[in-house]
């Protein structure tokens, strides 16, 4: 059984189809790389993927189970997680607050309004830990305010590994970091054990071809080229509208 | 870092026990019944605001139609003694029709946020002050409802300006240690998350609109509640309870103070009551007086009154060591 399955997934906007016919098959544990040009769909095919878009026509199978129409809020209860291109962070609490955020988000004690939140051992254990895996735990009751953006990086992923996800995409996880940042996210996300199966959006060719077993060529919506690395690279269709040369 | 934290938390609970202390003995060194009738009305004003607070303040959530659920509970309260029942029923139906008045008011106005949400709870607020004004059978038009009596609680008469006050205290009391635990709680915790991140809390697994519904009722439980005291404190409720500047007031009670504070609210509560009541006394145009604190206010401290001075505080306190250890 595949980890995810999109069958024939189409979506526009008016007359503008930014997703056209899409099909992805992903293995549990496999490592898949998205790539293609700005506009090329990619944001719009997690944004499906994850429910905040609803696709006009195709199913979305997670595990076997069909959730194209699954409300968004109840995917992550399902094992699936996400990261943002676009850092979405609290941004007035401390990097701990965040993470349990995130855990408490799968937790039925969201709907508790008298206990303490801060003796909710459960939680912050669980959160430290997610910090640990992404080196962060040691500033852990920083603001989020005083943080680089390096690091906010590393929170936003240690929010989804703390949701113990089946299936993690990235959306640019490697956008806007300076050299040694993203050899440490590059660090946590090789870290990531093979039962969880990753998706990612990537530009920065260098970290993402290391990272990924498949590849998957997206281009004005459609998906150009798939296959293994060595494969899409050699691609001339690839070199055309992507590598450019 | 570690010491300062605690002076800080020391410093808090010294004041509050201080300012409950104060509240406590109000009556024997506050001369004049006049004085702890206001300080009555900043009491349930200030649950009011409390109310407001936990949606504009903690939700995110600005509702200019706060004064007709005001109004429907102070209603409620008028014609169930006017039919001829008892205190405690017409408490329980006032409280009921709050909560079941805010359930409306949540459904329709939550389809939206931000401006939407403000433009759809002042349509209704308008819609039930126009009700209020013209459903004359049931409110009695422009002459409103007298409430003749006030409850006597364990046999102590509310007609008493001293037991009306320890009663709201006690209201007020129990009104913000439940606003406090809300904060603190998990619940509370998420609905702060939906008002900085609604989408990501979507994404997490959080049901945004259903953490919001829970919020509006219990913003309008304290809202009733408030309503309850306003009605037996004036004994009298009419149209004018429900207009928009009712609702603009309550408002301003919150951002004056310092919205998503605790001790914000209260303090705006107090601030507009007392400018209200006793500065009125003086100056004619006290609106205007208003107008100029809340100007004042927002240039100064836009955060409100409390962190404003908290800040200003720190501020000057930080100078003061900087000259005595340079």
């Amino acid at each position: 059984m595949s980890a995810l399955t999109v069958s024939n997934l189409c979506k526009s906007f008016g007359g503008l189809h930014v997703t056209t016919n899409v099909n992805l098959d992903v293995e549990p544990g496999e490592r898949r790389l998205i790539i293609g040009p700005n506009g090329a769909g990619k944001t719009t095919l997690f944004n499906l993927i994850t429910g905040e878009l609803t696709p006009d026509s195709g199913s979305i199978k997670l595990f076997g189970e069909d959730i194209t129409r699954t409300a968004s809020r109840r995917r992550p209860h399902l094992g699936m997680a996400r990261t943002y291109q676009i850092i979405t962070l609290f941004a007035r609490d401390s990097i701990i607050h965040n993470v349990s955020l995130a855990l408490l988000g799968l937790s039925p004690a969201r709907w508790n309004p008298i206990s303490n939140m801060r003796h909710q051992g459960h939680l912050i254990e669980q959160g430290l830990a997610a910090l640990e895996r992404v080196g962060l735990a040691h500033i852990a009751e920083r603001p989020l305010s005083q943080t680089s953006y390096g690091e906010r990086r590393r929170v936003e992923i240690a929010m989804a590994l703390a949701q113990n996800p089946k299936l993690l995409l990235l959306d640019e996880p490697f956008a806007g970091l300076s050299i040694d940042e993203r050899q440490d996210v590059h660090k946590c996300l090789m870290a990531i054990p093979r039962d969880v199966t990753m998706v990612m959006i990537e530009h920065n060719m260098d970290v993402a071809l290391e990272f990924a077993e498949r590849i998957t060529l997206l281009h004005f919506g459609q998906v150009i080229v798939e296959g293994n690395r060595a494969e899409v690279v050699d691609n001339p269709r690839t070199r055309e509208v992507y590598l450019g040369h | 870092m570690n010491g300062t934290m605690n002076r800080d938390m020391a410093g808090r609970i010294f004041a509050i026990v201080v300012a409950f202390g104060a509240l406590l003995t109000l009556p024997y060194w506050m001369h004049g019944i006049y004085y702890v009738n206001v300080a009555s009305q900043i009491l349930f004003y200030a649950v009011f605001a409390l109310g407001l607070n936990v949606l504009v303040g903690y939700g995110g959530l600005v509702s200019l139609g706060h004064a007709g659920l005001f109004g429907v509970s102070a209603y409620a309260t008028g014609y169930m003694l006017q039919l001829g029942y008892g205190h405690s029923l017409a408490i329980v139906v006032a409280i009921a029709m709050g909560l079941a008045s805010m359930a409306i008011y949540a459904v329709l106005s939550l389809r939206s946020t931000g401006i939407g949400f403000i433009m759809i709870t002042l349509a209704l607020g308008e819609i039930l002050w126009g009700l209020a004004y013209r459903w004359i059978s049931l409110t009695g038009g422009d002459n409103g409802i007298n409430v003749p009596t006030r409850p006597s609680p364990f046999g102590y008469s509310m007609t008493n300006a001293t037991v009306f006050y320890y009663v709201t205290l006690t209201v007020f009391a129990i009104a913000i240690a439940l606003c406090w635990i809300f904060v603190r709680s998990p619940f509370g915790a998420a609905l702060r998350g939906t008002r900085d991140q609604p989408r990501r809390m979507n994404a997490l697994g959080y049901h945004v609109w259903a953490i919001r519904f829970w919020a509006c009722l219990f913003s309008g439980l304290l809202t009733a509640v408030s309503a309850i005291l306003f009605v037996y404190y004036t004994q009298f409720i009419s149209p004018q309870t429900l207009a928009l500047t009712s609702s603009a007031e309550v408002l301003l009670m919150v951002i004056s103070g310092g919205p998503g504070t605790l001790l914000g609210p209260i303090f705006g509560a107090g601030l507009v009551v007392v400018v209200k009541n006793v500065v009125s006394a003086f100056i004619e145009r006290w609106n205007f007086l208003l107008g100029a604190i809340f100007v004042a206010i927002v240039i100064l401290m836009p955060e409100g009154l409390v962190p404003g001075s908290v800040r200003l505080w720190r501020l000057a306190m930080r100078q003061r060591r900087k000259r005595a250890a340079p």
